[in-house]
């Protein structure tokens, strides 16, 4: 097992989970609630990371953070680092690439909470933040614990943008998914099943827990 | 918008838009009176609730609590729902489901310091007869017992006002009753506007002390219940009070000496109470409430038989427990019909029964005049 392959995976889902939280919440209830022009373009373009080929998508990436694009010569005056090829810019593939993850699940649940709660919320005088803390959050909880399950995981197993935008170096871009790939170009199988079985039985509870709260919500609407 | 200010306790409302449904009304409820608004579906009743609320603006408006300006679109004055301090009951009561009934009455309570909110909950919550269950969940209540939650919920801001949005409507018949007792002996103690929002005519004339009839966002009538009950402004108000005798007529003649006008209906001369406001030959709709026609007995002479004498064949007889209504064709004419109401006990003792004759008497102060509807 590469311990610091698999320590960097989870540090990466980590850092993807605490970013795309709030970004979910913001872009789950905007997409639920309101009507604006250029919604269906806003909602496809979330949606993207899940038909695009990860090639394309870390293509796209690599041109946008690299060292002539504007993130990657602002990113570089700001720490003297490159972006591409270090774990900071491979935490904002994994923030993009993970968008649908989080925000799908987010919206969904927004959306299952009718408009009437909401306004009996503001009419017993809560603001809209307190309404969001204290009415929409516990109700859309199910949809949030989904978000944050499904992003882990997926952190975990992206393998193509991760190697377009971050390589293979150890420590800082060589998740867990490279490593398996990295043991079986080395014929160590043995240490690529241990890993694969991890990621295979991880992937597993997370889903099963995902359809377990989907149902529960189901159950309780019914 | 802003030059008649509403200068009492209360609320005045002015309200005009075109869309997302035409709306052009003007209401105004004092304190501690009971405001109904009734009309169909689709008259805007909910959306001025809403709009009360500010939880719709209108393009056009002036809404003035008290002293407060709630909204005025000229001076782009639009307070927001949370300081508005309004009690609002949804249909649906849109209790939050993750909360105890106490709980959600305790969210409402923002107001009072943090220890004082539980004391003051248990309290509202005894008050709509609910003690006992302060830590059920909304789930485990059931209809009646979600409404009084959330009529607790609504008053625990302490609200200016009372809103509630066709309250009764999700509960069953008894528990309704119930309810609307509970709401009468409440409102004792509420000295507030509140406004109801019904389809119910039963229910808006046995609650409400005023009755706004709505019908494609304009108020058509408003007014005592009784009265509009009685002397509908037209036949669309009377049609929409739920009365089926609604008429066209020509006035036949004024007979002053006589405190009576005439008119002519299918041939026959009705008289009425003295109403020389429409001219001679104009035709006119007219109405009468059930209650005010009054079915002979056979063979024993009653009140008010001579008043107004039409005879008839019963076309229809529609048992409904304790009280049948009938449908009386009037002779010499099939396209005249008079319905109304008798016990099902004094329908069986006249022998009424569908085909048999049967006469009735038209009271003369029941007779309504109105101008044509077109």
């Amino acid at each position: 097992m590469d311990t610091t392959a698999l320590t960097l995976s989870l540090k990466l889902a980590f850092w993807t989970c605490v970013i795309l939280f709030p970004v979910a919440i913001f872009f789950g209830r905007l997409l639920a609630w309101r009507q604006f022009p250029g919604k269906a373009w806003l909602e496809a373009l979330i949606a993207l990371p899940l038909v695009l080929p990860p090639t394309v998508l870390g293509f796209y990436l690599l041109l946008g953070m690299g060292a002539t694009s504007s993130l990657g010569q602002s990113y570089f005056s700001l720490t003297g680092h490159h972006l591409v090829f270090s774990f900071d810019g491979l935490l904002v593939a994994s923030v993009i690439f993970n968008l649908p993850f989080a925000i799908q699940p987010m919206q969904r649940a927004f959306e299952a909470i009718p408009t009437n709660i909401r306004e009996a919320a503001w009419c017993c005088g809560l603001s809209r933040f307190e309404s969001l803390w204290r009415i929409e959050l516990p109700l859309a909880w199910p949809g949030a614990m989904s978000a944050l399950a499904l992003t882990f995981a997926h952190t975990l197993g992206e393998f193509g943008v991760v190697l377009m935008v971050g390589g293979s170096i150890e420590g800082e871009t060589k998740t867990i998914a490279i490593s398996i790939y990295d043991r079986v170009q080395a014929f160590d199988n043995h240490t690529a099943g241990t890993m694969s079985a991890f990621l295979l039985i991880f992937s597993l509870v997370t889903i099963g827990f995902v359809y377990h709260l989907t149902y529960r919500r189901r159950r309780s609407e019914s | 918008m802003n030059d008649t200010k509403f200068a009492g306790n209360g609320i005045s409302i002015k309200i005009f838009q075109q869309d997302p449904i035409p709306l052009a009304v003007e209401i105004e409820c004092q304190a501690g009176e009971l405001l109904a608004l009734v009309g169909p579906s689709g008259s805007g009743k909910s959306t001025i609730l809403r709009t009360i609320a500010g939880l719709h603006q209108p393009k056009t408006g002036f809404i003035q609590c008290n002293d407060e300006v709630w909204f005025d679109d000229q001076q782009s004055i639009s307070i927001a729902t949370q300081n508005r301090h309004i009690g609002f009951v949804f249909q649906d009561y849109a209790l939050f489901p993750h909360l105890s009934a106490l709980q959600n009455v305790v969210v409402a309570l923002g107001h009072l310091n943090r220890k004082a909110r539980r004391a003051r909950a248990q309290v509202l919550l005894a008050q709509v007869n609910l003690k006992g269950l302060e830590y059920r969940s909304a789930d485990e209540l059931s209809g009646g017992q979600r409404q009084r939650v959330a009529l607790a919920r609504a008053l625990a801001r302490e609200p200016k006002v009372l809103l509630l949005d066709e309250p009764f409507s999700a509960v069953d018949q008894m528990t309704r009753r119930k309810l609307q007792q509970e709401l009468v002996i409440l409102r004792r103690n509420i000295k507030i506007p509140i406004l109801l929002v019904t389809h119910d005519l039963d229910e808006a004339a046995m609650l409400a002390d005023r009755l706004y009839v709505l019908h494609k966002g304009k108020t058509l009538q408003n007014g005592v219940p009784a009265e509009i009950l009685r002397h509908p402004i037209d036949a669309l108000v009377a049609r929409l009070m739920g009365h089926s005798n609604i008429f066209s007529a020509k006035i036949e003649g004024h007979y002053p000496e006589q405190a009576i006008t005439r008119i002519l209906w299918h041939g026959l001369l009705l008289e009425l109470e003295l109403n020389d406001y429409f001219t001679i030959g104009t035709t006119v709709d007219w109405v009468i409430h059930p209650a005010h026609i009054i079915m002979h007995r056979r063979g024993r002479p009653s009140h008010g038989e001579r008043e107004n004498p039409l005879h008839g064949v019963v076309k229809e007889l529609l048992v409904l427990g304790e009280t049948s209504i009938v449908s009386l064709q009037i002779k010499g004419d099939d396209n005249a019909f008079l319905n109304f109401k008798i016990s099902t006990h004094s329908a069986s003792r006249n022998n009424l029964e569908v085909g048999a004759e049967a006469s009735v008497s038209l009271l003369t102060e029941g007779i309504h005049l109105m101008p044509c509807y077109r």
